[in-house]
């Protein structure tokens, strides 16, 4: 039964990227990529890895999906204000495109020639076992990471802020 | 699997979604009745005795308006909003636990649909849902009114959500647990943790106003400023949907409060009850005093909407980020250092 549903949601995961990529409308877009989310969710319950699925919903469908049908709806983009992209751009962005293609489809053949990983705990997922493995072993990368977070966080407030005119 | 197992789910589950929907339905009636009150009036008194069928009577006029929908707006995402504010209300009754377990000649029934390791996230999740419904209706109507409002909840939200998980972390430090059976059950007899957590009960409070759109922070259906808000161009039942998903997430916050910070199902003398009336009875007494607590919250949501003013929308960002957030953040740090200490002696 796992894998037929695994199959199922892999192939809903597949068709709403697509559509995703395929939509005219910027917010339907946006509503694909959410539902997208949500199929990324349940993968993630079927490896049993419950924290991580509830942290995904609601980190990425509950939050920044949110902020950014936000900005969207907003900037009101519809094809009238879309702005002409030239075809330079058009180009570079094919063959940007092309080298990201070549890059994954050779770290996935470099992929099928390991032998397959097995997870030796089957219930690493559950919050009680990740949280002992983050604030064990994993101690300095997580600490380093929560660093980098909150220096991107500072960075992005002072962005927002305008220069104070150095009149004395 | 049990086909047991299987009709017990879908029982508890068909009957969680009447009692949500009845509930919602007088609570429709009590919000009346309570301004009434408050305001030294008489309230809805024709329907019956009382006005007691006036919900019924409301439901069916619902029903019986003419649909419409406007001509420029995004037809099949503006019948999608409805039903989305709807199931978001909804799905949250799944992981609350009830009532003690139910024990039937020797079969043990849990009176919670799933208790997930993870159950209060997913109460998290679900809140953080919410605010989709509102904002697809809202920009699906193509009316300016209700986009604005759409984005005023949305902003709204992501705010006090922030806040709400802040508290939510020194409760989770309290009780050491995510499982929600377990946090009610740590709670027995007077160890409520709102005791413990009470400035997080308060903060945790104030942003269940905030992410159920209720007075004093109903901004995105603030009608001096915009018309009707996001369910401006709704009519009908769709309009009769987001009216009762409010205080469907009325009723579901409020559990939410009473199961983290009231004790749910637990009350005084319990043990001794539970002697006198055997394990049948004494765990629906449990969820009979639970949804008394319930009602007492609604009661709260009811009374300070029609005691506080509605907030400005500036002071409304104020108070989450430059009042709510840091108080959270300080009520973790000496929360962890009193455990900290009380572990060390």
């Amino acid at each position: 039964m796992g894998t037929s549903v695994f199959y199922f949601v892999a192939t809903l995961s597949i068709i709403f990227s697509l559509m995703v990529i395929f939509s005219k409308n910027p917010i339907h877009s946006v509503l694909y990529l959410i539902l997208t989310f949500f199929t990324f969710t349940v993968h993630y319950v079927l490896l049993n890895a419950q924290f991580l699925a509830v942290v995904n919903f609601i980190v990425y469908m509950g939050a920044i999906m949110v902020l950014f049908l936000f900005v969207l709806m907003l900037l009101n983009l519809n094809k009238e204000n879309e702005p002409n992209k030239s075809s330079l751009v058009k180009i570079l962005g094919v063959i940007a495109g092309g080298c990201l293609i070549v890059t994954l489809v050779g770290s996935l053949k470099a992929v099928s020639i390991n032998t397959p990983l097995v997870l030796q705990n089957p219930n690493l997922g559950l919050v009680k076992n990740l949280g002992k493995e983050l604030f064990g072993p994993f101690m300095l990368p997580f600490e380093l990471s929560s660093i980098l977070l909150l220096t991107a966080m500072v960075g992005a407030v002072l962005l927002t802020k305008k220069e104070e005119k150095a009149n004395g | 699997m049990d086909i047991n197992f299987i009709i017990e789910k879908f029982l508890l589950v068909t009957i969680l979604f009447a009692i949500s929907l009845l509930i919602a339905m007088y609570s429709t009636y009590a919000e009346r009745k309570v301004a009434a009150f408050l305001q030294d009036r008489l309230g809805p008194d024709r329907a019956g005795p009382f006005g007691i069928l006036q919900p019924l009577a409301d439901g069916i006029k619902m029903f019986m308006k003419e649909e419409i929908v406007p001509s420029n707006a995004s037809k099949w995402l503006f019948m999608v909003g409805p039903g989305l504010a709807m199931l978001c209300a909804c799905i949250g009754t799944a992981v609350i636990p009830w009532g003690q377990d139910l024990n039937v000649g020797g079969r043990i029934i849990p009176l919670q649909v799933t208790d997930i390791n993870v159950g209060v996230l997913y109460l998290f999740g679900v809140v953080s849902l919410g605010v989709y419904g509102v904002m697809i209706g809202g920009w699906a109507s193509n009316n300016k009114y209700s986009l604005l409002s759409a984005i005023r909840a949305a902003s709204q939200n992501i705010s006090y959500e922030v806040a709400m998980g802040l508290s939510i972390i020194a409760l989770l430090l309290v009780t050491n647990t995510l499982s929600l059976k377990e946090i009610v059950a740590q709670q027995h007899g007077w160890h409520w943790n709102v005791i413990y957590q009470p400035l997080g009960f308060i903060i945790f409070m104030i942003c269940s106003f905030a992410e159920t759109n209720r007075a004093p922070f109903d901004l995105p259906e603030c009608e001096t400023e915009l018309i009707g808000g996001y369910h401006t161009e709704y009519s009908s039942m769709k309009l009769g949907f987001y009216l009762f998903a409010e205080y469907i997430n009325m009723f579901v916050s409020s559990a939410v409060m009473a199961t983290l910070y009231f004790g749910g199902y637990n009350y005084p003398g319990m043990d001794w009850v539970a002697t006198q009336v055997g394990p049948v009875a004494a765990p629906l007494i449990g969820t009979a005093v639970l949804f008394l607590k319930i009602f007492m919250f609604i009661f709260f949501f009811m009374w300070v909407r029609w005691t506080i003013p509605r907030f400005r929308y500036d002071q409304l960002m104020n108070l989450g980020w430059k009042g709510l957030i840091p108080l959270a953040i300080a009520n973790i740090i000496i929360t962890g250092i009193v455990i900290a200490v009380v572990n060390k002696f």
